[in-house]
């Protein structure tokens, strides 16, 4: 019994002076460790960034690649000292391409996994939806989408868009190129929801003001997956066919216009979005053979690809056609996902002018991506030199339309910064942080 | 373009639609006619149908025609086969309990379209047609595949007319539908009629997906509209009515076609959808279907 006590109690009484020594001690610790602790924070605890990504659901492909994307400009970024000399780790959930799910996605990184910002989101109704819960919960959300919804004015303070130019900028920049080389009568076929709306509603004016003008508009259903039946409505002195299908049943949006049409076709001008991740030379494309795309960035390599450009694709894992390197079938979102790589320099250039330590400095970090004013090229911007609007949080930069020729697309023109500028409809500075 | 040469686009369009349709909606409806269960795992059949299909196909590129034939006999018999494990493992486990199967082919459904994505991959991959047959009409150029579809699907749906009503094991088939427990009686094996119904169901959703595949692409999401559109014919056509099938699935495909391209395709699904409520409302069997016993 005695024993038993004894190792529980202390053998003897604790005395005035030990007290006092004790006190000392501890005051000793949370003067000079404390010191210490903090700088420990600031140079190991890695910096954790939620990555929203499409891994399922209907935008899987370009998932997929953001995420490739993503772990490349990581790693590089990491190489090279992290952000403020910390590391960055991404966490990444998978939003299903939903944008009930992704509004929920962006919560959890926030509040669950504790992540400082979010980042990574491509479709533009999960945008839509996520970009309320951002506000709401005060968390930076940067997103790679090229929708027209950031620049809108729409969203709110904490969105971004510093990676990637939005549609309505994109259109602006190419309908004067369109009108000039391909024909004036332009018939648009386009998705019926905001993506397609976009392309509807800012391409016809573009168009113009150069001197073209839109003399039918198709919409269609973004589920359908059958086409042969709208073709009728496409007016017989259609010069020029815009089409900005998206979604896996695109191949047989082109299959079904080429037995339609036969070779007496109009000029063809579409967007890559179409055949993101799907090999141009698949069977029942021959009909799009001659016809132009916007490119975002070119998924061919090009000739007077920069070193900066060679440098990206090979930190990504692309060959000069675009496929993963080792696997040709596996075609890349090229024209899309340099955005990520893109914008994760842009993330780490405002935090470490912001001077960010973590989630207290989040209003920080808004204010310090607001004041960047653009991007040199470079090895942190391969796709080109871009203005950054910190009004309307939207980046804005060159785009690229090629020409599918011998089974490949050739960069035929590129387009200035200042042919995609127009009048802002918003400036988020005004709100409060 | 003129009236006339519109309609007649709108309907062969309707006709492919409707031919694909009613292969995929006569397995439905077959696998509910004999066994009384709801597959909602169905159209992921028709899904795993066309990504096998591709995956046969590749095996023979340079020679689309053979690769297309070689799906046409692989692609439904791993469906089948996956089918009649599913059936094993599950459905017989559940002892084809209505309302626990419906909650079972719900998770197979999940299952095999997850395991497509992890294993297929996120993409829409093409099969090249047979042959390459562009039909120049004075109006418009029309896809020969497409034709030939309609014609296979005749064929395919006469052949399954023939095993049903004039073959031992269609006749097998038939007892089990009018009254399980007399044919059991009668030495029926209906455990096995039940696993081969299954099997053969899942094997004409593979075979209208096969048919398919050439015009749309093999993606892994692709089963819901078949899903969706084979319950609005079964449920018009009359739940196990081969008959009832193929006029539902022809009424549907063909409107679809038309009202889409004269008016919109949204009004379409409407109508689709207000016909199943006006015939579960007014003729709850359906058009051709006998109320249950």
């Amino acid at each position: 019994m005695t024993k038993k006590s004894a190792l529980i109690l202390p053998s003897r009484s604790i005395s005035r002076r030990d007290a006092l020594k004790g006190i000392a001690a501890a005051g000793a610790l949370s003067v000079a460790p404390g010191f210490v602790r903090y700088a420990q924070a600031q140079s190991s605890a890695p910096i954790k960034i939620g990555f929203q990504a499409h891994k399922t659901g209907i935008g899987a492909a370009y998932g997929r690649w953001y995420e490739r994307t993503t772990a490349a400009a990581v790693k590089a970024i990491n190489a090279a000292g992290g952000i403020n000399g910390r590391p960055v780790e991404i966490i990444t959930e998978d939003d299903g391409t939903d944008p009930k799910r992704g509004a929920e996605v962006v919560a959890k990184l926030t509040n669950q996994h504790q992540c400082d910002i979010v980042y990574g989101t491509l479709f533009s109704h999960v945008v839509v939806a996520s970009a309320p819960v951002a506000g709401e919960l005060k968390v930076p959300y940067f997103v790679v989408s090229e929708g027209y919804h950031v620049a809108s004015g729409k969203m709110n303070r904490y969105c971004f868009q510093p990676g990637i130019t939005d549609v309505r900028s994109q259109v602006t920049a190419m309908a004067p190129w369109v009108s000039g080389n391909l024909g004036k009568k332009v018939t648009m076929i386009y998705p019926d929801y905001a993506f397609g709306h976009d392309h509807r509603d800012y391409f016809a004016p573009a168009i113009k003001a150069a001197g073209g003008e839109v003399i039918a508009q198709i919409p269609i259903p973004p589920t359908e997956s059958s086409f042969t039946k709208y073709f009728p409505q496409i007016p017989a002195e259609t010069e020029v066919l815009y089409h900005v299908m998206v979604g896996p049943a695109v191949l047989t949006f082109v299959k079904e216009l080429g037995e339609f049409y036969g070779s007496n076709k109009p000029q063809l001008f579409g967007f890559i979005d179409s055949l993101e991740a799907v090999d141009i030379n698949s069977p029942g494309l021959e009909f799009l053979d001659g016809s132009h795309f916007w490119e975002g960035s070119p998924r061919y390599a090009q000739a007077n690809d920069s070193e900066a450009m060679k440098a990206y694709r090979a930190a990504v894992g692309i060959d000069e056609n675009g496929a993963a390197d080792g696997d040709p079938k596996d075609v890349s979102t090229a024209a899309h996902m340099f955005g990520c790589w893109e914008t994760l320099y842009v993330i780490k250039q405002a935090m470490e002018a912001a001077g960010y330590q973590g989630p207290a400095d989040r209003a920080k970090l808004v204010e310090a991506t607001e004041a960047i004013q653009g991007f040199d090229e470079g090895p942190e911007h391969p796709q080109g030199d871009k203005v950054f609007d910190g009004k309307l949080h939207q980046v804005y930069g060159h785009q690229n339309i090629s020409k599918l020729e011998g089974g490949k697309l050739n960069v035929v023109h590129r387009t200035e910064i200042k042919d995609g500028m127009y009048e802002a409809e918003g400036d988020y500075t005004q709100q409060a942080l | 373009m003129a009236f006339g040469p519109h309609l007649l686009l709108a309907t062969l369009e309707g006709l492919v639609t409707a031919a694909v349709l009613s292969l995929t909606a006569l397995g439905l409806s077959l696998v509910f006619g004999v066994m009384r269960v709801v597959n909602v795992a169905h159209g992921e059949f028709f899904m795993l149908g066309a990504v096998i299909a591709w995956g046969a196909a590749s095996l023979f590129t340079g020679n689309a025609a053979l690769g297309f034939v070689a799906a046409l006999i692989i692609s439904p018999l791993v469906v089948g086969a996956v089918a009649f494990i599913s059936e094993r493992l599950v459905l017989r486990r559940v002892e084809y309990n209505p309302e626990a199967t419906i909650v079972a082919t719900i998770g197979l459904l999940y299952i095999l379209q997850q395991a497509a994505l992890t294993f297929y991959g996120p993409e829409a991959r093409p099969v090249e047609a047979p042959f390459n047959l562009r039909i120049q009409l004075p109006w418009f150029g029309y896809s020969g595949y497409k034709l030939f579809v309609i014609a296979a699907a005749i064929v395919l749906l006469l052949l399954v007319w023939l095993i049903l009503t004039r073959t031992r094991i269609g006749l097998v088939m038939r007892a089990t539908q009018i009254d399980r427990e007399m044919a059991r009686a009668f030495a029926i094996p209906v455990d096995r009629v039940y696993a081969g119904v299954f099997a053969l169901g899942a094997m004409l959703a593979a075979i209208a997906a096969v048919l398919i595949v050439p015009i749309q692409q093999a993606h892994y999401l692709m089963g819901l509209d078949p899903l969706l559109l084979s319950f609005i014919v079964v449920i018009i056509g009359g739940l196990g009515s081969l008959r009832g099938t193929l006029v539902a699935a022809l009424i549907i495909g063909v409107s679809d076609g038309i009202i889409a391209m004269f008016f919109s395709p949204t009004l379409a699904k409407m109508i689709a959808t207000a016909a199943v409520a006006l015939v579960l409302v007014f003729r709850p069997q359906g058009l051709f279907g006998t109320a249950t016993r």
